[in-house]
C-alpha cells in the first residue's frame, strides 16, 4: 500500500481528547453529587444512553461507519454537559428530549462531528428552557441549605414518575439558582447586601453551586495543563465577564453584584472551561479566540442581569457561535515571512 | 553569545538518529549495475553524451548541462554503457525518467583530474567547474551550485550552513561532519569567497555534539575568521532552509522571495564538502553518503556511488524479510520508492526501510474538529485546518488565498492530528490541480494565440495573392500597349490608359476588400450578435490581451508569435 509522507504520526486520538475532557469534568461532579445527592448522576446516564443511541441511530441513516464515531467520544460529552446544564430532578423525557435534538438535530443534520456550527449541548438546552421554562426552575436546594432533603430512592421517583414523597411540593425541595434569585429579589427592590444575606448565598456565590465551579475550574485547569485546551478561550472570557461586572458592581455596589459573584455562578466555569472550547464551535485563530471569549463574556452578563433567562452563558455560546466564521476570516494570521508586510 | 531567534510552531517526533551513527561511514559495495539518472537536479535533464556499448571511465561527463540551469551527469565508476533508456526513478510519481545503465568493470579507473587553486582562480571559472563537476544542493533541493554561488558584491552578508538535520532517522550529514569536518569548513570558505559573504554561520542541531566539536575543531585548526559553529535547538523542521535562516539571523524569507533578496544564502554541510572536492581535487560528485535505517540490521551510513541500486545498497545493512517498503528521506517527507531498483541520486540521503510494525498504515481518519493542533505546529504561520477544508471542497482559490504555496510540506500538522487526516496530501492535491489549470489555461492561450495568428498569416497570404496577381495583370495589360500599339480588335475601342488604370486600381481595390471580407468572416471572435457595450468590453480586454502578450514578448519571450498590428 502506497501512502505519502508523514509516514508517522502522534498517537493523540480525538477519542483520547475528549475523554481527557470527560475526566476533567469528574472532580465537578463529585462536589455536585456531595451537595445536590446523586440525582446528576442519573440525569448523566440517561443523557449519555440517548446520545449514544442517537448517534447511532443517526449514523446508521446517514451510512456513516458506527464504531470509528460511537468510540470518539464526542456524543457522551454532549450528552454530560447538557445535564450538568439542567436541573438534576428535570423529568427523564426532557433529558432525553433535549439530549436527542442536541445530537439528532444540531449536531447530524448539519453533516456530524465537526461539522455543527452550533454547540449541541447549548442547543439542547435553550430547546428545554424555551419549551419547558418551569421545569428548567427546579434545582436541588443543596445539602446545607435544605432543611428537607430527598433520597436517592426518592429522587429517582420523581424523574420517572414525576412523584414526590407525599406531603412534599416540589417548591419545599427545589429552589431557583442563585442567579434567578437574585434578579428576583432585586426586582422586588431589596438591595445586593440585603439578598446576600439570604441563606442559599455562600461566600462567593450560591452555596453548594460554588463548590461545584470551583470544581469545574479545577478540570479547567487540568485540561489548560495537559495543554487539551489553551488558555485563550476560558481566560479572555472569565476576564471579560470579570471587567463587565467590576463595571457595574463599581458604578452601583447595591444593584450589581460582585465580578466573582458572576465566576461562580450558574454556568460561567462549566462554559469557560468545557463548553466556549468546543473547537468544532469556536474560532481557531489565536486573535479570533479572543474576540469570541470576550464577546461571550459581555454576553453573559448583559444576559443574565439585563435579560429574561436566568443564566446568559448558553445564549451567548450560541450567538457568538454564529459569529466564528467572520471572526475565523477578519482575524487571520500573517504567515511566514509576510508579517512585516501591509499584507 | 548570539541570540537566536524561533519559528512558529514545529514537532518533537522520535529522533531514532543513534542507531545509524554507532560505526562510521563505510564504502558500499562495488554494485552489479549503476542506473544513473540524467536528471538529478534542478533545471534541465543532463543531455547524453556517450553511446551505449562506450567504456567511460570513473569521473566522465555522460551527461551534459543544457541551457543555464542545469548540471553536468559523470559515470561514477569505470564501466560499460549497457543502456541509455526510460527507467523508474527516485520520486514518488513513480514516473520514468531517461537514465544511462553502466555495467562497471570492478577497475574503478579515473579519469585524469586535477584540482585547482581557489584563490588563484576566476569566480567564474570556479561556478563552470562545479556546473562541469555536477555539483547540487545535497540537502535534498538539488539546486544547482553554481547558480547559487553567485552574487553581486557585498549583497550577501550571511552564508548560512546547514548542519541541522531536523528530520528523523537522517544522519549522513551528521556523519560527514563528524568524519569530514575539514573539507566542509574549506568548500563553505570557497563559497563565502564566492558571494562575498561577510559571515558563515554553520547551524546545527544540539542533539549532534560530535559533529559541533568536530566542525569547531576545523575551524579553529584552519583559523578561519568570520566562520562560526551555533547549536540550534532540535525541533522539526528546524532544518528547512528558511526555518533556519529565521533561526540563526532573524530574516523571515517569505514564499517567492529569494533568500538573496534579504543578503542570506544557504547551502547543505554536504554540498559544501563537494564543493570543495571538485574545486580543489577535481572530483565530480560521483557519490554521496546515505544512511541506510529502519528495518534493518546494520544500520549505518554508506557512501554510495551514484546510480547503485537501492536494493543493493539497503541489502548491505541487512535489510529485514518483512521490508514492505523503500521510503527515501525521513519519515516525515520522504518519498516510498516505486522500486527497489531505482538507482541512489544525488538527492538520496536516506533510505528507511519500513516494514508494517515500524510504520503501520494510518487509521481511517476523521472528520476536522478544528482543534488547530496543526495551526499550533506549523512552521510557516498556515491555518492548515482551513487550507484542508478548501483543498477537500476543491475551493483552489480560497486555498491560495490562504497562502497554500507558502506551505513547504513538512508534514508537522499531519504529525499531530488526531483525527489523522493525511493533511499534507491534500496540500500537494491542491498544489498539484492549481499548476494543472495554470498549464491548461497557458496551452490555452498559446493555441488562441497560434490560431488567431493562422488566420492572420491565411489573410495576409491572400491579400499578397490578389496583389501579385493584379501587378501581374497591370505589368502584362501595360506590356501590350508597347509591345501592340494598335488595339487589338476583341478589345473595347475607346480604352485609354488613364481609364485603363483606374479599372486596374479597382480590381486591386475589390481584392483587397474581399480579402478583407474573408479575413473578417474568418475571426474566431463570435462578437458579431453582442450589443454594443459588450463589443465594447470585448475590445477592452482583447487590447489589454494584446499588451499583456506585446510586453512578454519585449520581455524576450521567445515562442511568442510574431505581434498582429
Amino acid at each position: 500500500m502506497l501512502w505519502s509522507s508523514p509516514f508517522i504520526t502522534t498517537p493523540v486520538s480525538v477519542s483520547q481528547i475528549m475523554l481527557r475532557v470527560l475526566i476533567a469534568l469528574i472532580p465537578g461532579i463529585a462536589l455536585y453529587v456531595w451537595y445536590f445527592g446523586p440525582a446528576i448522576l442519573v440525569s448523566i446516564t440517561l443523557a449519555s444512553v440517548t446520545a449514544l443511541a442517537t448517534e447511532a441511530v443517526m449514523l446508521k441513516l446517514r451510512n456513516r461507519p458506527l464504531k470509528p464515531f460511537l468510540s470518539d467520544n464526542t456524543a457522551l460529552l454532549t450528552a454530560w454537559l447538557l445535564a450538568l446544564s439542567i436541573p438534576a430532578l428535570a423529568p427523564w423525557w426532557m433529558v432525553v428530549v433535549g439530549t436527542a435534538f442536541a445530537i439528532a438535530i444540531s449536531k447530524h443534520l448539519y453533516g456530524g462531528l465537526g461539522n455543527n456550527p452550533f454547540n449541541p449541548a447549548m442547543i439542547g438546552y435553550a430547546v428545554l428552557i424555551i419549551s419547558f421554562p418551569v421545569h428548567m426552575t427546579h434545582w436541588i436546594t443543596p445539602h446545607p441549605v435544605g432543611h428537607l432533603e430527598l433520597t436517592f430512592a426518592e429522587q429517582l421517583s420523581y424523574i420517572f414518575n414525576g412523584a414526590l414523597p407525599a406531603g412534599l411540593t416540589l417548591d419545599a425541595v427545589t429552589m431557583a439558582t442563585p442567579l434567578d434569585t437574585l434578579k428576583t429579589q432585586l426586582h422586588l427592590g431589596l438591595s445586593v447586601e440585603e439578598i446576600r444575606d439570604m441563606p442559599i448565598f455562600g461566600r462567593l456565590a450560591g452555596k453548594g453551586s460554588e463548590m461545584v465551579a470551583a470544581g469545574f475550574a479545577i478540570g479547567g485547569l487540568y485540561l489548560l495543563a495537559t495543554r487539551i485546551i489553551s488558555w485563550h478561550l476560558p481566560v479572555a472570557y472569565l476576564a471579560s465577564l470579570f471587567v463587565t461586572a467590576e463595571l457595574f458592581h463599581l458604578l452601583d455596589p447595591a444593584h450589581y453584584v460582585t465580578p466573582l459573584f458572576h465566576w461562580f455562578s450558574g454556568a460561567a466555569m462549566l462554559g469557560a472551561f468545557f463548553i466556549l472550547t468546543d473547537p468544532v464551535t469556536s474560532p481557531t485563530t489565536l486573535k479570533g479566540k479572543l474576540v469570541f471569549a470576550v464577546g461571550a463574556g459581555v454576553l453573559t452578563y448583559l444576559i443574565r442581569v439585563f435579560g429574561g433567562f436566568p443564566d446568559g452563558m448558553a445564549f451567548a455560546t450560541l450567538i457568538m457561535n454564529i459569529c466564528v466564521p467572520l471572526i475565523d476570516a477578519w482575524t487571520q494570521p500573517k504567515v511566514f515571512g509576510k508579517k512585516g508586510a501591509g499584507k | 553569545m548570539r541570540t537566536l531567534h524561533k519559528f512558529h510552531g514545529g514537532v518533537h517526533p522520535p529522533t531514532h538518529k543513534t542507531e545509524s551513527t554507532r560505526t562510521p561511514i563505510v564504502k558500499a559495495a562495488m554494485p552489479s549495475r549503476l542506473v544513473i539518472p540524467l536528471h538529478q537536479h534542478v533545471g534541465n535533464r543532463a543531455i547524453p553524451t556517450v553511446q551505449v556499448g562506450e567504456r567511460v571511465l570513473k569521473g566522465q561527463i555522460i551527461g551534459r548541462p543544457e541551457g543555464r540551469l542545469s548540471s553536468a551527469v559523470h559515470a561514477s565508476t569505470s564501466g560499460t554503457v549497457a543502456a541509455i533508456d526510460m527507467q523508474v526513478v527516485a520520486h514518488f510519481s513513480g514516473m520514468p525518467d531517461l537514465c544511462i545503465t553502466i555495467i562497471p568493470d570492478g577497475k574503478d579507473e579515473w579519469i585524469a583530474h586535477g584540482g585547482v587553486d581557489y584563490k588563484q582562480t576566476p569566480h567564474t571559472e570556479l561556478r563552470h567547474i562545479l556546473r562541469q563537476a555536477g555539483v547540487v544542493g545535497l540537502g535534498g533541493a538539488v539546486f544547482p551550485s553554481d547558480m547559487k554561488s553567485y552574487s553581486n558584491r557585498h549583497e550577501i552578508k550571511t552564508l548560512v550552513l546547514n548542519g541541522a538535520e531536523c528530520e528523523p532517522y537522517i544522519t549522513c550529514d551528521d556523519m560527514l561532519m563528524r568524519e569530514r569536518a575539514t573539507d566542509i569548513v574549506r568548500g563553505a570558505e570557497v563559497l563565502r569567497e564566492l558571494l562575498y559573504a561577510e559571515e558563515v554561520l554553520i547551524g546545527i542541531e544540539d542533539n549532534k555534539p560530535e559533529a559541533i566539536a568536530a566542525i569547531r575543531q576545523a575551524i579553529v585548526n584552519d583559523g578561519h575568521a568570520h566562520m562560526e559553529v551555533i547549536a540550534v535547538p532540535t525541533l522539526y523542521p528546524g532544518g528547512g532552509a528558511k526555518q533556519l535562516i529565521r533561526v540563526l539571523t532573524g530574516i523571515e524569507v517569505a514564499a517567492g522571495v529569494r533568500s538573496t533578496e534579504m543578503g542570506v544564502q544557504c547551502f547543505n554541510v554536504a554540498t559544501a564538502y563537494c564543493v570543495w572536492r571538485a574545486i580543489t581535487h577535481g572530483e565530480p560528485l560521483l557519490s554521496r553518503i546515505v544512511t541506510v535505517t529502519g528495518n534493518v540490521a546494520d544500520a549505518r551510513n554508506f557512501e554510495v556511488l551514484l546510480g547503485t541500486p537501492v536494493e543493493e545498497l539497503v541489502a548491505q545493512a541487512g535489510s529485514k524479510p518483512d521490508t514492505d517498503r523503500h521510503i527515501m528521506g525521513g519519515p516525515m517527507m520522504g518519498v516510498d520508492l516505486p522500486s527497489g531498483s531505482v538507482g541512489v541520486t544525488k538527492a538520496t540521503n536516506c533510505i528507511i526501510e519500513g516494514s508494517p510494525a515500524l510504520f503501520p498504515p494510518p487509521a481511517p481518519a476523521l472528520p476536522c474538529i478544528r482543534c488547530t493542533r496543526c495551526a499550533e505546529v506549523c512552521p510557516a504561520d498556515l491555518q492548515p485546518q482551513e487550507l484542508y477544508w478548501f483543498a477537500k471542497a476543491k475551493d483552489f482559490g480560497k486555498t491560495q488565498e490562504y497562502s497554500l504555496f507558502d506551505c513547504i510540506e513538512c508534514g508537522a500538522c499531519a504529525y499531530v492530528c488526531p483525527s489523522h487526516i493525511p493533511l499534507v496530501q491534500y496540500y500537494r492535491y491542491a498544489k498539484s490541480e492549481i499548476w494543472a489549470r495554470e498549464r491548461d489555461a497557458q496551452g490555452a492561450e498559446t493555441a488562441r494565440d497560434r490560431h488567431e495568428y493562422r488566420v492572420f498569416r491565411i489573410e495576409r497570404e491572400k491579400q499578397e495573392k490578389a496583389e501579385r496577381l493584379a501587378q501581374k495583370e497591370k505589368a502584362a495589360m501595360a506590356a501590350k500597349p508597347a509591345s501592340a500599339p494598335a488595339p487589338a480588335p476583341s478589345a473595347p475601342a475607346a480604352i485609354t490608359p488613364a481609364d485603363f488604370d483606374d479599372t486596374l486600381q479597382f480590381r486591386i481595390d475589390t481584392a483587397v476588400a474581399r480579402a478583407k471580407e474573408q479575413a473578417a468572416q474568418a475571426h474566431p471572435e463570435n462578437t458579431g450578435t453582442l450589443a454594443p457595450q459588450q463589443q465594447a468590453e470585448v475590445a477592452e480586454i482583447e487590447a489589454r490581451r494584446a499588451k499583456i502578450r506585446e510586453m512578454a514578448a519585449d520581455a524576450g519571450a521567445d515562442d511568442e508569435p510574431p505581434k498582429q498590428s
